[in-house]
């Protein structure tokens, strides 16, 4: 429970997200992807919290940021891919490159 | 005790985390990214942040639930019957993703992290609580500005309409 | 988290839950009964015993491609987001458990609920059952934050997010009494939670029980007497968050509890049988141009009181 422990947990929930942020082709996965890895930012903020400076409230504060900005993403992710699939049917990434050039 | 619940919750963050992108079913990978987070709610709890902790499970469920009608709603394979791979430049992806997991293990490893100074408040909730409505209300503020900003802009993009009014008035 | 609970109501809470649960049940058959025009009290108050038995016996059926490890986590965490919700109840004046943060633990294990008729609408691979899981999905997204807005308003007028200390913070006037609105869009919102009564479409008859539709023998009584036991927690933390728990005089803490929860009950349980059903595009609606603008007027109004 140390915190070395901690960040280990914490820098392998966000490698698992960033291949998934990286590989995936539908929009829904790569949200997935981001989801972990704000979820392995939560970890670190938490532990850094409790084992470095546990009588000042701001790792907490970052832990609620980043809860926060996970809801958000979600939010904003999701009415994208609806817009997305109204205009051309599809939910892949591949297929969305629009703004290129 | 704790350093099993520790170790059992970390486990089972990551095995979770990596099921997402490993089962077929778009139902089975939803609730993969659900149990990895109720793991890391729990985590969490174990660190004494009691409100944090139960905060992410009760957030954690609604949201993964919200994705699930999504994912039904657009996904042509959501139930995994029909095998298919999803995935583009998967080698490299893993390479990316080993090569910073390496970076940030080492990091993680061989810093000297500081020692920790003052012990925690009897009750975090009300120190955050107290926080965030006092010395770290921008905080807050910006949240409310950023939820209200996100709620705006996920309407207008999701309507059919878009930002215009109804019979096409402007 | 902090102490032992105590043992006796390790071995109490089980008891209680089942007990008024099954009378729950029972009531709500014998009113069944009572609108359809059959006699017999006890006949129809047995019901639940009778229909727990032929659902013991009967054979299970599966659908083919079903997902059977999601199916049997739906199923099994809707009994169990319920006990875990009820561990913070206050059984007379001490419960199982008293987090510091009690009233959001019982937020948490409510919103397992949504996980669990999705599940077991999700995993049978029909068409029905998958309607029924996302009506309730529908309802949830409606009634959500006015609970939450409803509980918050309690623990704001306490100071405290300790399901004792809400209890005990109201040893002068319920707040049932000065908090109305919010005391009924918990009502409304432990129906909605417990898909009972009016908010009964997600396993209701025009989707062939919907949710419940593929659900047989045993994985059929675990879920209903989930559901049971979910109207049960809710109208016990109504009580202890609104009607000021065990307190009352003369009698004990525990008595007292047990005949606000029982009246609480009564009253849901009537409620379901006579109000229509609500379609859930409406109850949205109404939710959210409604209940949310209402309860966030009456979380100022308490929070003005309390400063």
């Amino acid at each position: 429970m140390s915190l070395p422990a901690f960040l280990l947990l914490a820098s392998a929930l966000f490698a698992v997200g960033l291949y998934g942020a990286l590989s995936q082709q539908s929009v829904v996965m790569v949200m997935m992807g981001l989801e972990l890895m704000i979820n392995g930012v939560v970890v670190a903020g938490g532990a850094f919290w409790h084992h470095v400076a546990p009588a000042r409230p701001d790792g907490q504060v970052l832990v609620l940021v980043a809860i926060t900005v996970m809801a958000l993403e979600m939010a904003m992710g999701f009415a994208v891919v609806t817009a997305l699939f109204r205009a051309r049917e599809v939910d892949v990434t591949d297929e969305a490159g629009d703004l290129r050039g | 005790m704790r350093e099993v619940a520790f170790w059992v919750l970390a486990v089972g963050a990551v095995a979770g985390g990596v099921a997402v992108f490993a089962v077929a079913s778009m139902a089975r990978a939803t609730f993969a990214l659900l149990v990895s987070f109720l793991c890391t709610g729990g985590e969490l709890l174990l660190l004494g942040l009691d409100y944090l902790g139960t905060l992410v499970i009760l957030m954690m469920i609604m949201e993964m639930l919200v994705m699930a009608v999504f994912m039904v709603m657009y996904m042509m394979n959501p139930a995994g019957l029909t095998p298919m791979s999803m995935v583009h430049n998967r080698r490299g992806a893993t390479a990316v993703a080993g090569l910073t997991f390496a970076a940030l293990a080492a990091g993680a490893l061989t810093t000297p992290w500081p020692e920790r100074r003052g012990l925690p408040p009897p009750d975090p909730s009300r120190a955050l609580g107290a926080a965030v409505m006092g010395p770290a209300m921008p905080v807050m503020m910006v949240i409310g500005v950023a939820i209200l900003a996100t709620m705006v802009a996920s309407v207008v993009l999701a309507t059919a309409q878009g930002r215009y009014d109804r019979d096409g008035a402007r | 988290m902090r102490e032992t609970p105590p043992l006796w109501t390790l071995a109490a809470l089980p008891v209680a839950l089942v007990v008024l649960a099954l009378a729950a049940a029972s009531f709500d058959h014998v009113l069944a009964a009572r609108q359809a025009g059959h006699g017999g009290l006890a006949h129809a108050a047995a019901g639940p015993l009778r229909e727990a038995a032929r659902l013991l016996v009967q054979s299970r059926r599966t659908t083919f491609a079903s997902d059977r490890l999601l199916l049997r986590a739906g199923v099994v965490s809707l009994p169990v987001a319920a006990s875990l919700a009820a561990v913070v109840v206050p059984l007379g004046d001490v419960a199982v458990a008293d987090p510091l943060v009690g009233v959001v633990w019982f937020n948490a294990m409510e919103v397992v609920v949504w996980a669990s008729v999705w599940l077991a609408g999700w995993g049978p691979d029909s068409a029905y059952a998958l309607v029924g899981g996302y009506r309730f999905l529908a309802q949830g997204l409606a009634y959500e934050l006015p609970h939450m807005f409803a509980l918050i308003t309690a623990a704001v007028g306490a100071g405290s997010l300790r399901v004792s200390e809400v209890a005990a913070a109201q040893d002068g006037l319920w707040f049932a009494v000065w908090m109305p609105v919010a005391f009924g869009v918990l009502l409304l919102s432990v129906l909605a939670m417990a898909f009972w009564g009016p908010f009964g479409q997600p396993v209701a008859a025009d989707v062939s029980g919907g949710a419940m539709a593929e659900l047989t023998g045993v994985d059929r009584l675990v879920f209903l007497a989930g559901r049971s036991a979910l109207l049960v927690v809710g109208a016990a933390v109504a009580v202890a968050l609104f009607l000021g728990g065990g307190a009352g005089p003369l009698l004990p803490p525990g008595a007292w509890m047990a005949a606000k929860v029982a009246v609480v009950l009564a009253v849901l349980v009537w409620a379901g049988r006579r109000l229509p059903p609500v379609r859930m595009d409406r109850f949205a609606q109404f939710a959210w141009v409604v209940l949310i603008p209402v309860s966030l007027l009456q979380l100022l109004v308490v929070s003005i009181v309390v400063l």
